[in-house]
């Protein structure tokens, strides 16, 4: 650990509410540890903005180790700042200069409309999942874990499907306001596994249906989505959504559920 | 109201007797049922979203009840069971190792060092397998082998491999699944889901659980909800050590809410204390992460002989290094348990040879085990967990050797609960790691996710409809004398709060921080009688205070963080005091509670099962006055009291 310091110059978006025009904010001369976290700059930040009677940043966080998806906003135009495959609470100072400017904005996307600060309402994400991002299987009615047998490169894929975590960083990197990233990782774990057969086609058509009727845009295939993810989760799985959505649109105006054997992709 | 409720006496544990195989059982059969068409009368409340909550909110729905589940974060996918890594454990047998249900039950009495309940751990184990069957139809991605079937790995202290995974975010995939359960009951419309409220109290109407106040966080709103009962599932309190490797919201808040409604707290001083975990870096600093300890299979922890010694790792010769694990502990070296390689850690800095700026923090070195086995076997097998190290400290761990230091992870502690996991207040039942249930004095590796996704899915379900079955309600609503008088509390608390804090000087931060060092120091790894009683004074006079000159800026009427961390570091400076409380009245060393006047001559813990062989349980008088203790005896028929030594 270097136990440097530097000075930054911080330039944030501050809104009061849904309603506030909102406007930008400058902080000059924030020192801060180079092995700190960004969230700790906020921290210390904030710490200070509350001592001399001020009003803190408000930022969404919880766990600081990238796998809750709380945190996420925008440092000098990319989502969850400059390293790849990695979420802002994971970012440290020693990635920057001193005497940087850094200009934190929230996720901009209408179907995530900003709370205050930089925490937005990603409550439409909820509503994708709720619309068949699960299995009907109650409690009781398992199985035996091992009495269907899937193959290693399957579950590998369908795990790394699974591995979203919700942040939103997709959404926001992406010029049309996408949620195609999001969705098409969820249907395709279900797709690839077994499990997931009985509704596939029901499933694919009600999440879509969801994402369009919350206000996302369409997938454009600019790939912004995949760069700026912390999970790096591929856009094939949207690729996958999109033949999935054709095959149950067939199949549902044929009138029956989609009986296509898993496959890896 | 009925009046049955007369029969229930606090701490009678309900456990049920005879051949421990069967206890659940004969148990599930003498519980009372409710008719599919009653059930929907019911209305349950749920609190958190973690592995216990979902699956309680979501089995219960599924069942037909009528359930309202709350969280404050923004989703409930983002709980903090989450984060957990390493596995969950199931007594599957399908490494054909000779497991059982008996085995597991046996590790877990063992590992919790003889303080846990035979009985709930038996039915732990006993519905271990069931929890990865439904996952695995939930299509929850659980780690399999070429041919198709579940893998599994090994994990601490046992000897056989009955953990199973998900790569090193198990607690991520069970959680989503508990998750997806819960928004198909959420889609059905059976589960009102109520994000970013947290309940800022209990409402106990005639000595019943009959509803909870909640803040909305995003608009200060103060809201009453009315149920037949109510279900905690809100985590544990590592927190109020501040540095800790659980989610910066994580809180004592629900539990300790109820509790001074009159629900029993259990076991406090029972905390886990995890030994790898990359150490503090500054005093800016706002949390831990915790490396898997599978890393002391190859790695060899050392200190500079000499106190003070400022020369850097590679400068330090063998001769100037003391490898004291492996000094004191020859048979078992660097993989002596969690609690006792974390006290010698602490030890060690204690005496001024801890490494790095702060001194707080001891080496674990790969140097040896890249020379024996090479770089890329290393690499191999510990190359996410390097990368992670080098990501957070900005060092190459293949070139200088780590510096860990062991941090508050787990509480095995929590609200006092019986067989059916309801509390001494009828109605309010708590699951998870909330309640003190079935780990004792220590937790083993892999067993959090066990017991979460067991009270949610698998027990719970059953007894709470026992309980809702006898027990005849009247509708009270939140029009109810009780119910208003709980909300105007809860709301006077807030309002006191922020008149204070409108013209207060320091932040709440900087109080949360004085506490969690004081803690850590007195009431962390390593007790005495001197440091408890300090502790306890001191506490009071940071509490004091705090209610004298914290600063809360904003309003209580809009999404306002720091009024959500006032009132959450409120509750923990009362917490705090209990936990060194019951620190001090245990006089004996067990699992994670170390008491320095009781060891053994080779300074490891020494229980007193003469006089502490029992669960401790505090009932609530007034905030500044001494709680009652009651106890529940602890009686050990089918696993043999013994003394552990790792030497």
């Amino acid at each position: 650990m270097s136990g440097n310091t530097i000075r930054v110059n911080l330039r944030i978006w501050r809104q009061n509410g849904p309603r506030d025009a909102g406007r930008f904010e400058d902080y000059s001369n924030v020192e801060i540890s180079t092995d700190a976290s960004f969230l700790e700059l906020l921290d210390v930040l904030n710490e200070r903005l509350v001592v001399d009677g001020k009003e803190p940043v408000v930022f969404e966080h919880d766990c600081r180790e990238g796998i809750c998806g709380s945190c996420g906003f925008v440092v000098n135009g990319q989502a969850h700042g400059p390293d790849r495959g990695t979420t802002i609470c994971q970012l440290h100072m020693r990635r920057f200069q001193n005497g940087e400017t850094l200009v934190l904005e929230p996720w901009r996307s209408a179907a995530f409309p900003v709370i205050r600060d930089l925490m937005v309402d990603r409550s439409a994400f909820d509503r994708i999942q709720r619309a068949g991002g699960y299995t009907s299987t109650n409690v009781g009615n398992a199985p035996d874990a091992n009495s269907i047998l899937i193959s290693k490169e399957v579950v590998s894929e369908a795990f790394d499907a699974a591995t979203c975590i919700g942040c939103g960083a997709c959404v926001a990197a992406c010029p049309n306001g996408s949620a195609a990233l999001f969705t098409g990782a969820k249907v395709s774990q279900f797709a690839l596994l077994p499990q997931g057969q009985p509704e596939r086609t029901r499933r694919v058509l009600r999440m879509v249906a969801e994402m369009d009727a919350s206000g996302f845009g369409g997938c454009s295939n600019t790939l912004e989505c995949e760069a700026a993810c912390p999970k790096e989760i591929s856009t094939k799985w949207i690729q996958k959504l999109n033949r999935e959505y054709v095959v149950a649109q067939v199949a549902s105006e044929n009138g029956g559920e989609v009986q296509e054997k898993a496959s890896a992709g | 109201m009925n009046t049955a409720n007369d029969s229930l006496r606090p701490l009678e544990s309900r456990s049920p007797s005879g051949p421990i195989e069967t206890r659940w059982a004969r148990h599930k059969a003498d519980l009372k049922l409710v008719a599919p068409t009653n059930r929907r009368k019911f209305h349950v409340l749920v609190v958190g979203t973690g592995l216990a909550g979902a699956s309680a909110a979501a089995t219960l729905a599924e069942q037909g009840y009528n359930v309202t589940a709350f969280t404050y974060h923004d989703s409930p996918r983002r709980a903090h069971s989450i984060a957990a890594q390493g596995g969950i454990n199931a007594a599957k047998n399908y490494q054909n190792d000779n497991d059982s249900v008996f085995r597991l039950f046996y590790d877990t009495v063992k590992g919790g060092d003889f303080r846990a309940r035979e009985s709930n751990v038996h039915r732990l184990a006993e519905v271990s397998a069931n929890i990865i069957d439904q996952a695995v139809s939930q299509g929850v991605p659980i780690a399999r082998e070429y041919g198709g079937t579940l893998a599994n790995r090994t994990f601490g202290g046992v000897q056989v491999s009955r953990t199973f995974y998900a790569a090193g975010q198990t607690g991520q995939q069970l959680l989503l699944g508990a998750y997806s359960s819960l928004n198909r009951m959420i889609d059905a419309g059976r589960v009102k889901m109520h994000c970013k409220k947290e309940m800022i109290d209990l409402v106990v109407v005639d000595g019943i659980a009959r509803g909870i106040v909640t803040r909305d966080l995003t608009n200060g709103n103060i809201e009453t909800f009315m149920a037949n009962a109510v279900v905690l599932a809100t985590g544990g309190y590592s927190n109020v050590f501040y540095l800790s490797t659980n989610a910066m919201h994580c809180n004592v808040t629900a539990t300790w809410r109820a509790h001074r409604r009159g629900a029993y707290m259990s076991n406090p001083c029972y905390t886990q204390i995890h030994p790898t975990c990359i150490p503090q870096h500054g005093d800016f600093q706002s949390k831990l992460t915790l490396m898997s300890e599978s890393l002391r299979n190859d790695g060899r922890v050392w200190v500079p002989t000499k106190a003070g010694d400022k020369r850097r790792a590679a400068e330090i010769p063998d001769a100037d290094r003391d490898y004291y694990l492996e000094r004191k502990y020859p048979s078992f070296g660097n993989m002596v348990p969690r609690d006792v390689a974390s006290r010698n850690a602490k030890y060690m800095c204690d005496e001024g040879k801890g490494v790095g700026n702060t001194g707080r923090a001891v080496y674990l070195d790969f140097r040896d085990a890249i020379e024996r086995d090479g770089e890329k076997a290393i690499r191999e097998r510990y190359g996410n967990l390097f990368q992670m190290y080098e990501k957070i400290t900005g060092e190459d761990p293949y070139k200088l050797p780590m510096k860990i230091y062991p941090a508050p992870h787990y509480t095995m502690g929590g609200l006092w609960v019986d067989y059916n996991l309801m509390s001494n207040v009828p109605g309010l039942f708590v699951v998870g790691e909330a309640n003190f249930s079935d780990h004792g004095a220590n937790r083993l590796g892999a067993s959090a996710l066990m017991q979460g996704l067991a009270d949610g899915y698998f027990v719970l379900p059953y007894t709470i409809a026992s309980f809702l079955a006898g027990h005849k309600q009247e509708t009270v609503n939140a029009d109810h004398p009780t119910a208003r008088q709980t909300a105007a509390d809860a709301k006077a608390r807030i309002d006191k709060l922020l008149s204070v804090g409108k013209k207060g000087s320091r932040s709440v931060e900087s109080f949360h921080r004085e506490l969690g060092m004081l803690m850590l120091d007195k009431v962390g790894m390593s007790r005495s009688a001197e440091g408890l009683t300090h502790t306890m004074e001191r506490v009071r006079q940071i509490r004091d205070e705090f209610w004298q000159s914290v600063r809360i800026p904003g309003e209580a009427s809009m999404l306002n963080p720091e009024v959500e961390k006032a009132g959450r570091v409120a509750d923990f400076l009362e917490f705090a005091e209990l936990m060194a409380r019951d620190a001090f009245t245990r006089n004996e060393s067990c699992g994670g509670h170390f008491r320095e006047e009781y060891q053994t001559p080779e300074g490891e813990a020494l229980r007193d099962d003469e006089n502490f062989c029992h669960v401790t349980a505090w009932e609530y008088t007034d905030v500044n006055a001494e709680p009652v203790e009651h106890r529940e005896p602890l009686t050990f028929d089918f696993v043999k009291l013994t003394q552990r030594s790792y030497k």
